[in-house]
C-alpha cells in the first residue's frame, strides 16, 4: 500500500537522521534524546512489518526503562567533553577500523541477500501456518515457551537474575546505627505499650533521684 | 491531467479515505476528551472542596461550570517565561511531550461496543490493536520523559529533584501495573482492550448460575490485584497521597517551577489526561468496561458509552476521595509499598492465576 511505503520513509529516515544526531549532538543529554526518537522511530519501523508485539516491547524495555536510567546517569555525570574530544585524533584510527569492519560485514550480508545467495541461519525459522489467525503475540509465545527455546528463555532469564543479585550484592552496604523504620512494629504498638501514665506528686520528679527545687 | 488525477485517485483514494475517518473520529475523540477532562477538573476540585466543607469554585458560571475554561483562558494569555539558564529547546518539548503522549493512549481505548457510525472498524475506538495493553504500558512508560525532560531543562535544584524522585516513582509502580496487567490477560488470554472488557460478560457469577452481573467484572475475581492496581495508578500518575513530585513543601510545585502560562498548562492538561486515562484502563480491566452492571432489561437499554463513562466517573470519584483523604506519603515509605509490598504480592499472585487457568478453571475462563 502506498500509505504504508511513505511511513516506511518517514520512519527510516526519522531514525536514520536521529542516529546521525546521535553522534553529532553537543550535549550528552541531547544525544541520548536522538537516540530516544531513534528507538521510538525503529518501533514504527516493526510495527509496519507487522511484529507489533516486538514493537511495543521495544518501547516498554528500551525506550521506558533503559533509556530513562540512561538519561539519569548522563545528567548525573558532568561529561566534559573538551577532554573527550581531546582524544579524538589518537583513538580516531581504531574507530575507523571498528566503523570499517561493520561496514564490511553490513555489506556481505545485504550484499548476499540481494546476489539470493542462502545467508546460513543458526537455526530453524519457525514458519506460521498459511492461513492461520494467530497473533503474533501468540506465535511469538509459541515458539519461546517450546522444547529447544524454553531452555535458552530459562536459561537467559537465570543469567540476568544472576547479574541483579550480583549488582545488589556490590552495592549493598549494611550500615550500623542507622535509625529504620519499622512498619510492623509501628502497628503493634498500642496504648498500653506505648504510653506510661504517672501520678507525679507536686514538687517531685519523674527523672529518679532527682527533686525539683521549690520555687 | 485527466487520466494522472483519476489513477492518483485509484491509487490512494482507499489511504486517503482511511487517513481522512480516522482524523475525523481522533478529532472526535479529542474533543470530547477535553471537555471532559475540564469538567473532572471542576469535579475533582468541587470533591476536594465538599470534604474540607468548602464551597469550591463557585464564581465562573453557574455552579462555578465554566472555572476550568477560565483557567484556560488565563493561561493561555499570560506570558510564557522562560528561564535564562534554561536549555530551551527542552524546555518547551517537555510539556509537549507530557501533553501529546497522555492524549496518545486514547488512541486504542475501547469506549463502547459496535462501530462508531462506520467511522471505526468493530468497536468505539481509533484503532483496535491486538497489543492495546501493551500499547498503553508503553505510552505511558513514556510518560515518564517529559518529566525528566522539563526538571533537566529548566536548570535549576528543585525541578531536577524533582524530576528524578518522579522518575524513580514512576518506574517502580510501573513494574506493579505490568504484573497486575498480567494476571488480567492470564484471565482473558488476550493483549486486545476490546476482547478483554467481552471477556467479562462471564465470569464468577455466571459460574455460579446468576446472570450475567457486575460478579463476573475482574475486581471480584482478581480483588486484591484490583486494589494494587488502583493504588499504583494513584502513585503512577502522580496523584496524592504519593504526590512527591510537587510536595508543596518540601519542592515548592516539583518540576513545573519554572513554568508558567501555555507550558504550564500543557503539563497539567497531561497529567489530568493520564489519570483519566488510568480511570478508564481500570474500567477496563477490571470494572466491565462498556457492560452493564447486569445483564437484565432495563440495564441492557442503556448504550455502553454511558455506562462506561459512568465508570471512569466513578473510579475518578474514588481518586479525588483519596486526594482529599490521605495524608502524602514520605519518599521512603512510597518505595518500600511498591517494591516491597506490591511486586511481591503482584509476582505472587501472577503464580497463582497462572496456576488456577492451567488446573483449575474455578468458572474463570
Amino acid at each position: 500500500m502506498a500509505l504504508q511505503a511513505f511511513f516506511f520513509y518517514l520512519f527510516s529516515f526519522v531514525t536514520v537522521a536521529a542516529g546521525v544526531m546521535v553522534i553529532t549532538a553537543r550535549n550528552p543529554v541531547h544525544a541520548v534524546l536522538w537516540l530516544i526518537l531513534a528507538f521510538f522511530n525503529a518501533a514504527g519501523l516493526f510495527v509496519l512489518l507487522g511484529a507489533e508485539f516486538l514493537a511495543m516491547i521495544l518501547v516498554v524495555v528500551y525506550v521506558g526503562a533503559v533509556a530513562v536510567l540512561f538519561l539519569f546517569v548522563v545528567m548525573m555525570l558532568d561529561v566534559d567533553f573538551a577532554a573527550l574530544r581531546a582524544g579524538f585524533v589518537q583513538n580516531a584510527p581504531l574507530g575507523a577500523l571498528i566503523g570499517a569492519v561493520f561496514l564490511v560485514e553490513l555489506v556481505l550480508v545485504v550484499g548476499l541477500r540481494f546476489a539470493g545467495g542462502a545467508v546460513q541461519s543458526t537455526g530453524p525459522a519457525p514458519a506460521p501456518a498459511v492461513g492461520s489467525t494467530m497473533t503474533n503475540t501468540e506465535a511469538i509465545g509459541a515458539v519461546l515457551y517450546k522444547a529447544p527455546f524454553v531452555f535458552y528463555l530459562e536459561v537467559a532469564g537465570l543469567i540476568l537474575l544472576v547479574a541483579m543479585i550480583g549488582a545488589i550484592v556490590l552495592t549493598l552496604r549494611h550500615k550500623d546505627g542507622v535509625k529504620r523504620q519499622s512498619i510492623s512494629a509501628q502497628n503493634a504498638r498500642t496504648p498500653a505499650t506505648a504510653i506510661d501514665i504517672v501520678k507525679v506528686p507536686s514538687g517531685t520528679s519523674t527523672v529518679p533521684g532527682k527533686t525539683r527545687e521549690r520555687a | 491531467m485527466m487520466q494522472a488525477l483519476a489513477n492518483f485517485w485509484t491509487e490512494w483514494s482507499s489511504a486517503i479515505i482511511w487517513l481522512a475517518g480516522t482524523l475525523g473520529a481522533s478529532l472526535l475523540l479529542l474533543v470530547a476528551l477535553l471537555i471532559i477532562v475540564a469538567f473532572l477538573i471542576l469535579f475533582d476540585r468541587k470533591v476536594w472542596a465538599a470534604v474540607h466543607l468548602r464551597r469550591g469554585p463557585n464564581v465562573v458560571g453557574p455552579f462555578g461550570l465554566l472555572q476550568s475554561f477560565a483557567d484556560l483562558l488565563k493561561f493561555v494569555l499570560k506570558e510564557p517565561i522562560i528561564p535564562a539558564g534554561a536549555n530551551k529547546g527542552v524546555f518547551l518539548l517537555a510539556p509537549l511531550v507530557t501533553s501529546i503522549l497522555a492524549l496518545a493512549a486514547w488512541a486504542v481505548i475501547p469506549v463502547s461496543e459496535g462501530s462508531f457510525f462506520g467511522l471505526t472498524q468493530g468497536t468505539w475506538a481509533i484503532s483496535d490493536l491486538n497489543v492495546g495493553v501493551l500499547y498503553i504500558l508503553a505510552i505511558s512508560s513514556l510518560g515518564v520523559y517529559g518529566i525528566i525532560m522539563g526538571g533537566w531543562a529548566s536548570n535549576s535544584k528543585y525541578p531536577f529533584l524533582s524530576s528524578l524522585r518522579s522518575a524513580a516513582q514512576m518506574v517502580s509502580y510501573e513494574v506493579s501495573i505490568g504484573f497486575v496487567i498480567v494476571t488480567v490477560l492470564l484471565l482473558v488470554g488476550s493483549l486486545n482492550l476490546t476482547t478483554i472488557v467481552n471477556a467479562q460478560q462471564t465470569g464468577l457469577g455466571t459460574w455460579a448460575g446468576l446472570p450475567g452481573s457486575l460478579l463476573d467484572w475482574h475486581w471480584l475475581a482478581l480483588f486484591p490485584m484490583f486494589v494494587v492496581f488502583f493504588v499504583s495508578a494513584l502513585a503512577e500518575t502522580n496523584r496524592p497521597p504519593f504526590d512527591l513530585v510537587e510536595a508543596e513543601s518540601e519542592l515548592v510545585a516539583g518540576f513545573m517551577v519554572e513554568y508558567s502560562s501555555t507550558p504550564y498548562l500543557l503539563f497539567m492538561l497531561g497529567e489530568y489526561v493520564a489519570i483519566v486515562t488510568m480511570c478508564a484502563l481500570t474500567t477496563i480491566l477490571f470494572l466491565g468496561g462498556w457492560l452493564p452492571p447486569l445483564a437484565i432489561a432495563p440495564f441492557t437499554w442503556v448504550p455502553g458509552i454511558v455506562w462506561f463513562l459512568l465508570k471512569v466517573g466513578f473510579v475518578f470519584f474514588m481518586f479525588a476521595m483519596v486526594k482529599a483523604m490521605v495524608p502524602r506519603y514520605r519518599y521512603d515509605q512510597l518505595m518500600r509499598l511498591g517494591w516491597k509490598v506490591f511486586l511481591p504480592l503482584s509476582l505472587g499472585m501472577v503464580v497463582v492465576v497462572a496456576g488456577v487457568v492451567q488446573y483449575g478453571g474455578l468458572g474463570i475462563r
